[in-house]
């Protein structure tokens, strides 16, 4: 069982590629997204992954969880409006039933919604295609619903998927994945019918895995996000890159954490040739001016290696 | 393998959260709360004094500290021990000599094996909490019902004999619960518990025995959170208490009184080498101003009085 290479993309060369040329000549589109999630005290077990490492209730894990939902999404959400820097939600689409003010304050600033699943217990693995089809449909209705918006993107539930995901996801419309890491850049992703591309997320600046599994410190955290921007303005200048900020209210939102996120986003906002985007744009963008030249180069490079 | 049958329902998918313990509150839009003196923060320190016993099995849920090497591990045990021996004196004088108040959680084996250490929280004024028998009596499923309905009992007796207060705080040790702790505890006479770490304000939780009120107890400025599992530096952890404080401090003029609750182990706080950033962190709170030191019983007197 299983297969040796995700069989999603091709490779492409990092260097010679065709040129992404973002709105206003930007050199980077940068992208926030808040993953805006609801842990469930008590799910049904998956086979795969258990729901928390402690006996149910687990409570001091699902209460440090609460904490972003009742606390530090409204200073997260403060910051960011004080900075004027959009989000772009990655939503556990139950969280509107169960919180309708925070998706009303999404709504109302414009932030585009995206899915990350239903509940961030609930995986995807082991689910059939007919179930996974419906959790698709589910958030689809979900997101209208909620924001009147058409969903676009896909964050798989606590990144977990099956081989059939990015086909399905095709399938249901939805234009971008955020589950590979690959590149620094948007790519076509290879699926059954249909079209799909990466946009790139990042488990490299994350708050969950540079504060809550990394340790870093606040002042460590807004350091790394500044080299990263650093790092990504340069190599815009030959090429657009794309760098993606994904944060967790009940990280980031924490009172001591606000003044460096402040800083982050200061430090950003002060650069001008910066797009400042959501997912969605990005993606629309890069599939309207950029796919097909992608597409052909590594058409090219698949020809080249034989 | 497949998924079980349930896995597609949503039976809470509702407004409000997925349980009748509390309802959802946006910290934000709270009624404003003012403290004595028209203070801005409410600071609530909290020492907690526990014992790890030599023989203890870290299951079903290992708390922060627990011993672990095989046994005899003196290593782990005396290191736990030095803080309810030496560390415990450091922080009890940092606090009496800047004349502040605390509610000093304690297992109450401790209580029983060290009579000094509770004699010491009476001389100074500071309010008992319970934290359970024991680390070795950890509250977590499949715990009976009935069985915790003992330990918790047998916990605040002892206590509330010895110390001849109250005891109206609760904290589970390791912050764990099952789902019959709140029920029990309330039920046993409790006002509030200490495990809930998702507010920075109290609020009400329903039991089966009726109210009782979850303290915030800040866990990512906690010792054990910054010393024990980040492993920062004493210097990063006076960074983060003033940064979460200052924070706090600024929200208060608009959103009313806030609580800073500063939760101290002495086998991590008690230590030669970190004792000198806890005082300062002090000295730079106190300095501040507008700060009023209080128990976790007077701080939620002052706030359940303004619902």
């Amino acid at each position: 069982m299983g297969q040796e290479d995700p069989g999603l993309y091709d490779y492409l060369a990092y260097y010679d590629r065709p040129k992404i040329s973002w709105p206003g000549g930007a050199r980077l589109a940068f992208w926030c997204a808040p993953n805006i999630e609801h842990y469930e005290l008590d799910p049904p077990p998956n086979p795969s992954r258990a729901s928390w490492p402690r006996p149910v209730p687990d409570v001091l894990n699902y209460a440090w969880r609460d904490y972003g939902n009742r606390a530090g999404i409204w200073r997260m959400m403060a910051a960011m409006d004080r900075y004027g820097v959009r989000g772009s939600i990655s939503l556990n689409v139950a969280v509107c039933d169960h919180f309708p003010d925070i998706a009303a304050a999404c709504r109302e600033r414009g932030w585009e919604f995206f899915s990350h699943g239903v509940y961030n217990t609930r995986y995807t693995y082991h689910m059939r295609e007919d179930q996974e089809r419906a959790l698709i449909e589910d958030a689809k209705a979900s997101i209208r619903k909620w924001s009147g918006q058409e969903l676009a993107g896909w964050l798989a539930p606590a990144l977990t998927l099956t081989e059939q995901t990015m086909d399905l996801l095709a399938e249901a419309g939805i234009s971008y994945t955020l589950d590979l890491f690959h590149d620094d850049q948007p790519l076509p992703v290879k699926v059954r019918s249909g079209r799909l591309i990466s946009v790139p997320y990042s488990l490299e600046i994350n708050d969950f895995t540079c504060l809550f599994q990394g340790n870093a410190t606040p002042n460590d955290y807004t350091e790394a996000i500044k080299a990263q921007f650093d790092r990504l303005y340069l190599e815009g200048a030959d090429n657009g890159q794309v760098m993606c900020l994904p944060l967790h209210p009940f990280l980031i939102g924490q009172p001591h954490r606000i003044k460096q996120f402040e800083a982050a986003l200061e430090y950003i906002t002060s650069h001008d040739k910066v797009w400042f985007a959501t997912g969605r744009e990005i993606a629309s963008h890069f599939i309207t001016h950029s796919y097909d030249a992608f597409a052909a180069a590594i058409a090219r490079g698949n020809r080249q290696q034989g | 393998m497949t998924l079980p049958a349930n896995y597609f329902d949503y039976p809470f998918r509702r407004p409000g959260m997925d349980h009748d313990r509390y309802l959802y509150s946006n910290l934000f839009t709270r009624k404003p709360v003012v403290w004595p003196g028209d203070a801005r923060i409410a600071l609530w320190i909290v020492p907690t004094l526990e014992f790890f016993p030599l023989d203890m099995v870290a299951k079903p849920v290992k708390p922060a500290g627990g011993l672990e090497r095989p046994y005899p591990d003196y290593w782990n045990y005396t290191l736990r021990d030095y803080g309810n021996r030496v560390g415990f004196a450091r922080i009890f004088r940092a606090l009496e000599r800047r004349g502040l108040r605390a509610s000093v959680a304690m297992s109450s084996r401790l209580a029983e094996r060290y009579p000094h250490v509770l004699a010491e929280v009476g001389r100074l004024g500071f309010e008992l909490v319970a934290h359970g028998i024991d680390m070795n009596h950890i509250h977590a499923a499949p715990l009976a019902p009935e069985v915790e309905r003992q330990w918790i009992e047998t916990c605040l007796a002892s206590l509330r004999r010895l110390s001849g207060q109250p005891v109206k705080g609760w904290y589970s040790p390791a912050h764990a619960e099952t789902s019959h702790t709140l029920d029990l505890v309330a039920d046993a006479g409790c006002d509030y518990v200490c495990d809930w770490v998702n507010d920075d304000m109290p609020y009400r939780l329903n039991t089966k025995a009726g109210a009782l009120y979850a303290m915030p107890h800040a866990y990512e400025i906690s010792d054990l959170q910054i010393f024990h599992f980040y492993k920062y530096k004493p210097a990063q952890f006076i960074q983060q208490v003033i940064d979460h404080f200052e924070l706090l401090y600024r929200e208060a003029a608009s959103s009313g009184g806030r609580i800073v609750a500063l939760s101290l182990r002495p086998w991590l706080s008690g230590v030669p080498h970190r004792i000198q950033a806890i005082e300062e962190v002090l000295d730079r709170l106190l300095r501040r101003g507008g700060v009023w030191s209080a128990t976790g019983a007077e701080i939620l007197a002052c706030w359940t009085a303004q619902q």
